[in-house]
């Protein structure tokens, strides 16, 4: 047998005790973890801990393992929104299929639980939406996906609002450039694969009666031939307009979460053309914005959220110290003094249920409600209080990540 | 239902280079065709641009007597068969088959004939209420061929379906899908770069070589009558034998002796002086197992056995020979084109499996020199090649096809057309 591992190396050291030897499904009960949200696969999966962290194991023919093991790679380093992949075990004895090992994504959530939800805090539309953003992404880097549904994305919370990453590389194509064909043939494939995912759900009892699945299915190519049309269009304004027309459009941009690498403004007769190059990968400025102040690793807009909530924090130090402080010192305090402690209090039995920096996100707007109400501001300490006791424990223990219940267990 | 037509298509990339050059090709409505050749010959963009998933560059594809060049996958109805199907837990077989109708949909009474036909023709009838989990392997495989049925698509497109099986369902699958082509009598194009599974599922088989037609004809056409080096070399397994040879009169010297060739070969090989013969392995025998009657009709040799194999109902003796270096380099890179691994100086020769022949001794074998066929090594041209022989071959086979399917059909399996199309599936001939 061999195994293929990207480094760090160290990470997947523990997973080389497994028995690899046997086909996944006569796995020991007792090597693997029973993960609840899971979508549907034509494969055998399973799923492993190994300090702490959680690793899915999916038994495939080789070919298909090491393309996909190879896309995977590539879609990590250039920041596309894809499962991280850990490495592959070929040429295991009897001619049995190859497993590729990806890492679980952690605090993330399948489609059946979000649309399984009796009343929908992230409502069909949003999901939709989500998956659409997704697939324009791939497709503006080229990506044929050939399998997009809702059980190849997962979704996780990113403050308050959802991302979605792909799950399933096999059946995928890299292309220069994709053609329009290869695009609506996708989008064709997709809108069927949610119709079907969600008959599905329905036929199991599973869906909330106000959502119809060929309605939502039917109205997945119109949002994705608008966010396509909105991020590749050509614009053609008048000069005087220019300034304000670019800076709109950037803006627009940036709203739907893309970020823009590059603008060519071709002037012309009849005034100037607007070409935008839209960045395929996720918006990271914030993310490392954050990271640089606090070493903290979270997502985008949970980026936004704290750096502003650092802003506000060094504004008061200021404020009251009467002179400048630094902003890496203010990081610095922030995190010691506002950030850790309230993660540090998240309640043990409630651990795992959202990702702290997510926690933090809700304790502001729970601060900020409870304000509203009081006056006053009620201050973050007594804000995370009030949320641990009345908010928190409303997340179902179904969306506990599954490192919560590992850690410390090997 | 209906005819693919493509006239003189170019697929040209980006950098210039012709994934597809000048492909004319006409499939008949009701048609199985193979799309087969060696990684890169182009078979795959050929089938993307027929799909829509390409742009054509040159050329016009025409569906049913319609140009589709600039019409969207989805607007040509052709229907990729088991493109990572998936089965739906919660869903009934019913249910799985019948979705891409509800989506569409359609009223209930026209999806229950539609699927009812449909799992009838797959021999699911007995499986409609229950739950996929349920099915074997080769269940599963029909119920996403029953989808793509419900669809009433004009052809049915199959991009190497069976390269990730394993060999037992792929075999299982091969049956399957040539057993409902029959019966539906639908258009099929099928791509693969498998050769056993290009000669036992088409109709005719189109050989591709770096975006080029070499031969398009029904496999036994293909494997009789090769057009050229390449296409001798890519069917048949194992592979045609090259030797060296050179003409002298009405024979042929090659390192297993003397060749004798009928007149009208004779005259086609006149004027060359290296030629490469080619010898498929069962042409051979050993020698002291050919009945009297047949000697006569071929050449007796002796050559030193290098290995034998021994598969119970068969046999086989390599036999190395020497080749002079220019034949030896072509060869080898004939192989290397063919994704081959071996170096053809060793003939693989078929022998009976009673024959006591053994490794590492002379032995004497028995050559039938009516079947052989003379190659020009610097085109790569049959010259023997029977261009009227080989068309007999391929209108046989069209014949067997039309008398199959009029059968299929009257077995009352077919999946008739219905709605406002009026579309029959019935009418392949």
């Amino acid at each position: 047998m061999r195994y293929l591992f990207r480094p760090p190396a160290s990470d997947g050291a523990g997973l080389l005790s497994l028995p690899w030897e046997q086909p996944l499904e006569e796995w020991d009960p007792a090597v693997l973890l029973e993960v609840p949200q899971r979508g549907i696969s034509r494969h055998v999966v399973r799923f492993t801990a190994q300090s702490g962290r959680v690793y899915a194991l999916k038994e495939i023919a080789e070919p298909l393992a090491r393309h996909e093991y190879a896309l995977l790679g590539q879609f990590e380093e250039e920041g596309l929104p894809a499962v991280s992949v850990l490495g592959i075990c070929v040429d295991r004895p009897h001619g049995q299929d190859a497993i590729l090992v990806t890492r679980y994504l952690e605090y993330s959530m399948s489609y059946r639980y979000l649309f399984s939800r009796p009343t929908g805090e992230h409502s069909a539309d949003q999901l939709l939406d989500t998956l659409v953003v997704l697939l324009v992404r791939l497709h503006l880097a080229g990506v044929f996906w050939g399998d997009c549904s809702l059980s190849n994305t997962l979704f996780r919370l990113d403050a308050g609002t959802l991302a979605a990453y792909l799950v399933d590389a096999e059946t995928v194509e890299r292309h220069q450039r994709l053609t329009p064909g290869q695009r609506r043939y996708d989008v064709d494939l997709a809108r069927e694969r949610v119709g079907a995912e969600l008959l599905d759900l329905q036929f199991g009892e599973l869906l909330p009666p106000d959502i119809d699945p060929v309605d939502v299915a039917d109205s997945l190519p119109p949002r994705y031939e608008a966010l396509w049309e909105e991020v590749t269009r050509e614009e053609v304004f008048a000069r005087d307009e220019q300034r304000y027309r670019v800076a709109e459009r950037l803006d627009r941009l940036n709203d739907l979460g893309f970020d823009v690498g590059e603008v060519e403004l071709v002037t012309t007769a009849d005034g100037a053309k607007l070409r935008v190059d839209t960045r395929v990968a996720e918006p990271g400025q914030n993310r490392r914005e954050l990271f640089r102040l606090t070493g903290l690793e979270v997502q985008e807009r949970q980026a936004r959220r704290l750096l502003n909530d650092i802003r506000a924090f060094r504004a008061w130090l200021e404020q009251k110290t009467g002179g400048p402080v630094a902003e890496t010192v203010a990081s610095y305090r922030w995190l010691a003094e506002v950030y850790r402690p309230v993660v540090d209090a998240i309640p043990a039995e409630l651990a795992g249920r959202l990702a702290p920096a997510e926690v933090f996100h809700e304790v502001l707007e729970h601060r900020w409600f409870l304000s509203e109400k009081a006056g006053r501001d009620v201050g973050t300490s007594k804000a995370a209080r009030s949320y641990f006791e009345t908010v928190l424990p409303r997340t179902p223990k179904e969306m506990t990540t599954p490192s919560a219940f590992v850690s410390g267990r090997d | 239902m209906a005819s693919i037509e493509m006239r003189n298509i170019v697929k040209q990339y980006g950098d210039g280079f012709p994934a597809v050059n000048d492909v004319s090709l006409d499939i008949a409505d009701g048609e199985f065709m193979i799309l087969v050749g060696p990684s890169g010959c182009g078979k795959s963009t050929l089938l993307r641009m027929i799909v829509g998933l390409e742009d054509i560059t040159s050329g016009d594809m025409v569906i049913g007597g319609k140009r589709v060049n600039d019409l969207a996958p989805r607007d040509r109805n052709l229907s990729m068969v088991f493109q990572n199907y998936a089965l739906y837990p919660h869903m009934t077989v019913y249910e799985n088959i019948a979705f891409p109708l509800r989506l569409s949909k359609t009223p209930d009474d026209e999806i229950r004939r539609r699927v009812t036909e449909a799992s009838d023709v797959l021999e699911l009838k007995d499986h409609l209420e229950r739950k996929p989990a349920n099915l074997s392997g080769g269940q599963r495989q029909r119920v996403a061929m029953g989808r793509a049925i419900v669809r009433q698509a004009e052809a049915f497109l199959f991009d190497e379906p069976l390269s990730n099986l394993d060999a037992k369902l792929r075999g299982q699958m091969r049956t399957e899908i040539s057993r409902l082509q029959r019966r539906l009598g639908i258009t099929t194009v099928y791509v693969t770069h498998d050769q056993t599974e290009a000669m036992t599922l088409g109709d005719r088989v189109c050989v591709l070589r770096k975006g080029k037609i070499q031969q398009v004809a029904s496999p036994r056409e293909l494997y009789e009558q090769p057009v050229n080096l390449f296409v001798a070399g890519f069917i048949g397994s194992p592979p045609m034998n090259f030797l060296p040879a050179a003409p002298e009169g009405n024979r042929l010297n090659t390192p297993f002796g003397t060749i004798e060739l009928d007149e009208r070969r004779a005259a086609k090989v006149a004027g060359h002086e290296l030629l490469l013969v080619g010898i498929r392995p069962e042409y051979f025998e050993d020698a002291s197992l050919v009945d009297e009657a047949k000697r006569p009709l071929g050449s007796i040799f002796r050559a030193r056995v290098d290995v034998t194999e021994w598969l119970g109902d068969s046999q086989y003796a390599y036999i190395p020979y020497e080749a002079p270096e220019a034949i030896r380099n072509q060869l080898r890179d004939l192989s290397r084109e063919l994704d081959a691994e071996e170096l053809r100086t060793q003939a693989i020769v078929s022998i009976d499996a009673t024959s006591r022949i053994r490794e590492g001794r002379e032995a004497e074998f028995w050559l039938d020199s009516r079947k052989v066929h003379v190659f020009d090594p610097q085109s790569g041209d049959n010259l023997t090649r029977d261009a009227e022989a080989g068309a007999r071959l391929t209108q046989m086979a069209e014949e067997d096809r039309v008398e199959q399917v009029g059968e299929a059909q009257a077995g009352g399996h077919t999946v008739t057309g219905g709605g406002g199309g009026g579309a029959s599936r019935a009418g392949a001939a």
